[in-house]
């Protein structure tokens, strides 16, 4: 389970996504703001650092230009006969060094020019701690001739009297100078450290990143409201929606004001309504309908008993009619039979349609059945030359279900199949695994025509109008099969091809209740599958 | 056919509107040897029913004056004869409703006539030869020949079909019947038929002879078999 948990997770939040509407609009929006913030904020801090710097550099360059005039003034001040090179670059540097100390920049004195010696040569004075590599290079080479002031963007790094190393971003000055001791010409690097500026900067950038934090929360907070307000009553229509369909049609949207959502909901329970009406009015007729059949059903029942027990008195007596008035006898009562199981089934079926009818479960063995309705078919079966045979598994096979309806699906589908096996053997299997248990009845008679397998399960269908009707079936025998499967929550299908029979596979659930995925038989059966 | 012979076999009272249908019962009950009247209302069939003295009613549950269950009721409170109900619908609770009321047996119309005779056979016949037998069920003891039961001296009134399924449990006291067997040894059916005439009927015997019918220690159900009698016998018997 702790594996599957993040996936589970993962899961309902998905079908989170898929189902909110409101998660969705405020996810975009939240997206989209925080794209536009992020392009803004980043322009803002664009122009922000572009100005600082600007002015910085020129600040920069204005003191650096400063402190060269100055030194150049301090050199025009030195007599010409002091020749000592080193002396008058100290005391060049030395006044810059202090200054610098004082204001916040290094200086690196180089020289002379045209040396052709790096920095990092040596031989350069500097301020104390400054790390020289931190002219940069490309700087150096401008000053590699004599050249006018120039400026670059570098790292300064300097060594702290405690052994520590400083590094942050600033700006490297260059300019000439002329001693006159040598007549060369020396580099003067100031260096100006950017710290000051960094740190407005991430000043800045901070309270921008602020900002747009509580705006997308604002934004969020508002698409929801907004979002909400549309999307509680589709909810609500919703929950009435699907109690409307699951029949509890007297359900209604509350309207309030007048708005659109309103106006909708006025539509909705108009809908409602008049769908409520009209099925009202169908519910009725159909209503009335079975009342109507029941009623003649039970209406014609006392008569028909008068006319069974004449017919019968008849029938009892027909030796001593003339023979046309005893064959008269003979027939009234046959027919008289007919009529009874017509009328029986017509009642069954009435039943079926009122909903009345109910399932009495018990544990019942389809082998046993499948038995008991060959013994109770086989004079119909002798009578047409039809053998039929059961093939069963030895240990039974258990269902639960209604004894009584399973054996008369039973013997409507084996009457069925002994009608049309045209003296051909009809088998009935029985089949079970864990969840379902069959019982298939294979005639190899005439068949069915494509498309009439889900035909025969109509009331008072025939395959062939024109076919005599032998066995003296109601033509209501699947159809009362089919509604007998429907109580029992299973599946009655029909298979068939011309020439080659039907078969017909009732499949019912083991538990009472069960819900079926797939039949233990085959609905084609295999001895037609190499056909296909 | 002589009237001594009409009367040896018993008298049929039929109680149903239906004219067309209570004279062909008449004829066919005469054929088969049976004397009866008709009763076409339902608020006259106690008078018919005092006057002739049947010795089983036939009784529709549809008629006109005072319903068949009322009327069923009322024949119960006097006497024990047997009831058959005629009835149109098998598959309502008016089936259960008149076993309830009293009926001992009932046909669904349309019904073929010789199942009606035997129906009405199977509740008329009486004990050809009364043996002298007597027989102890819990605290109960039977005297077949005088058809009495009786607790502690005290008579337990019973009707003959009532009487009939105790003595067949009480016969074979080892034996656990199921319905189906009970009704054709009680009911004389040969086929299977209703299972409810037995329920409905054992519990209506049970109302009469326990102690506390919730607890049936006389007649007991045996799950998912059927019922048999109680081997307990009560203490201080």
């Amino acid at each position: 389970m702790a594996e599957r948990s993040p996936r589970g997770a993962l899961r309902r939040g998905l079908t989170f996504w898929r189902r909110s509407i409101q998660a969705r609009v405020v996810a975009s929006t939240v997206l989209l703001s925080a794209v536009v913030i992020a392009a803004v904020g980043w322009l803002l801090l664009q122009q922000t650092q572009e100005g600082l710097l600007d002015n910085r550099v020129d600040a920069v360059l204005a003191e650096a230009a400063n402190e060269t005039a100055e030194a150049n003034r301090g050199l025009t001040r030195v007599p010409g006969t002091d020749v000592d090179v080193g002396t008058q670059l100290n005391d060049l540097v030395d006044p810059i060094k202090l200054r610098g100390a004082a204001r916040g920049f290094e200086v690196v004195l180089a020289g002379p020019a045209g040396s052709g010696n790096p920095l990092s040569a040596g031989g350069t004075r500097s301020s104390p701690g400054l790390d020289v590599s931190s002219v940069p290079q490309s700087l150096q080479e401008r000053f590699a001739g004599p050249a006018g002031p120039g400026w670059t963007f570098t790292r300064i790094r300097v060594v702290q009297p405690d052994g520590d190393v400083r590094e942050g971003p600033g700006i490297a000055v260059g300019s000439q100078i002329v001693l006159k001791a040598d007549g060369e010409i020396y580099t003067l690097y100031y260096l100006f450290p950017l710290d000051e500026d960094a740190e407005t900067l991430s000043l800045v950038t901070r309270a921008l990143l602020t900002a747009a934090g509580v705006l997308l929360v604002l934004v969020a907070g508002l698409t929801w409201l907004v979002t909400r307000q549309v999307v509680t009553p589709i909810r609500l229509a919703r929950r009435v929606a699907e109690r409307l369909a699951a029949g509890e049609l007297q359900e209604r949207l509350r309207v309030t004001g007048e708005d659109d959502l309103a106006r909708l909901a006025t539509s909705f329970n108009q809908m409602a309504s008049s769908l409520q009406k009209q099925i009202r009015q169908l519910e009725e007729l159909s209503r009335v309908q079975r009342r109507f059949v029941s009623d003649v059903s039970h209406e014609l029942r006392t008569p028909l008993t008068t006319v069974r027990m004449a017919g019968d008195v008849l029938h009892d007596a027909r030796r001593g009619f003339d023979p046309a008035t005893a064959r008269a006898a003979e027939l009234l009562q046959t027919e008289l039979d007919r009529f009874e199981t017509l009328l029986a089934d017509l009642l069954e079926i009435s039943r079926f349609d009122a909903g009345a009818a109910q399932l009495e479960s018990d544990d019942v063995n389809l082998v046993d059945v499948a038995h008991r309705v060959v013994d109770m078919t086989r004079v119909l079966a002798d009578q047409r030359g039809v053998a039929v045979l059961v093939r069963a598994p030895e240990h039974g096979c258990l269902a639960e279900a209604d004894v009584r309806r399973v054996e008369r699906i039973v013997r409507n589908l084996v009457t069925n199949a002994i009608d049309h096996a045209e003296s051909r053997d009809v088998v009935i299997q029985v089949e079970g695994d864990e969840s379902a248990a069959a019982i298939a009845v294979r005639d190899y008679g005439v068949g069915l025509a494509a498309g009439e397998s889900a035909m025969v399960f109509n009331r008072f269908w025939r395959a062939d109008p024109a076919r005599a009707r032998t066995s003296g079936g109601t033509g209501l025998g699947l159809s009362i099969a089919l509604e007998d499967t429907h109580l029992h929550g299973g599946w009655l299908q029909a298979w068939g091809r011309p020439g080659e029979g039907a078969q017909f596979r009732l499949t019912l659930p083991r538990r009472a209740g069960g819900v079926l995925r797939q039949s233990p038989i085959p609905l084609v059966p295999e001895d037609s599958q190499e056909l296909v | 056919m002589t009237a001594t012979e009409l009367t040896s076999k018993g008298r049929v009272l039929v109680v149903d509107d239906d004219a067309s249908l209570s004279e062909m019962l008449t004829i066919v009950l005469r054929q088969e040897g049976f004397e009866s009247r008709v009763c076409a209302r339902g608020d006259l069939a106690m008078d018919a029913f005092r006057e002739f003295r049947p010795d089983l009613v036939l009784l529709d549950l549809m008629l006109p004056g005072k319903d068949g269950i009322d009327v069923c009721k009322e024949i119960r409170e006097e006497s024990g004869v047997p009831i058959v109900m005629l009835t149109a619908k098998s598959d309502t609770v008016d089936v259960v409703v008149g076993l309830e009321s009293g009926a001992d047996d009932y046909v669904v119309k349309p019904f073929k006539p010789k199942e009606l005779v035997a129906r009405i056979r199977a509740r008329v016949r009486r004990l050809d030869a009364p043996t002298h037998e007597a027989l102890t069920i819990g605290d109960l003891s039977i005297d077949v020949a005088g058809h009495s039961v009786t607790r502690a001296g005290q008579s337990v009134n019973l009707t003959p079909l009532e009487f009939d399924l105790l003595l067949c449990l009480a016969r074979k006291p080892w034996q656990v019947f199921t319905r189906e067997v009970l009704l054709e040894q009680v009911w004389g059916y040969r086929h299977s038929a209703d299972t409810r005439l037995v329920n409905v009927h054992v519990q209506r015997l049970r109302s009469k002879v326990e102690h506390d019918p919730e607890n049936p220690e006389i007649v007991v159900t045996v799950r998912g078999v059927g019922y048999k009698a109680g081997t307990s016998q009560l203490p201080g018997q």
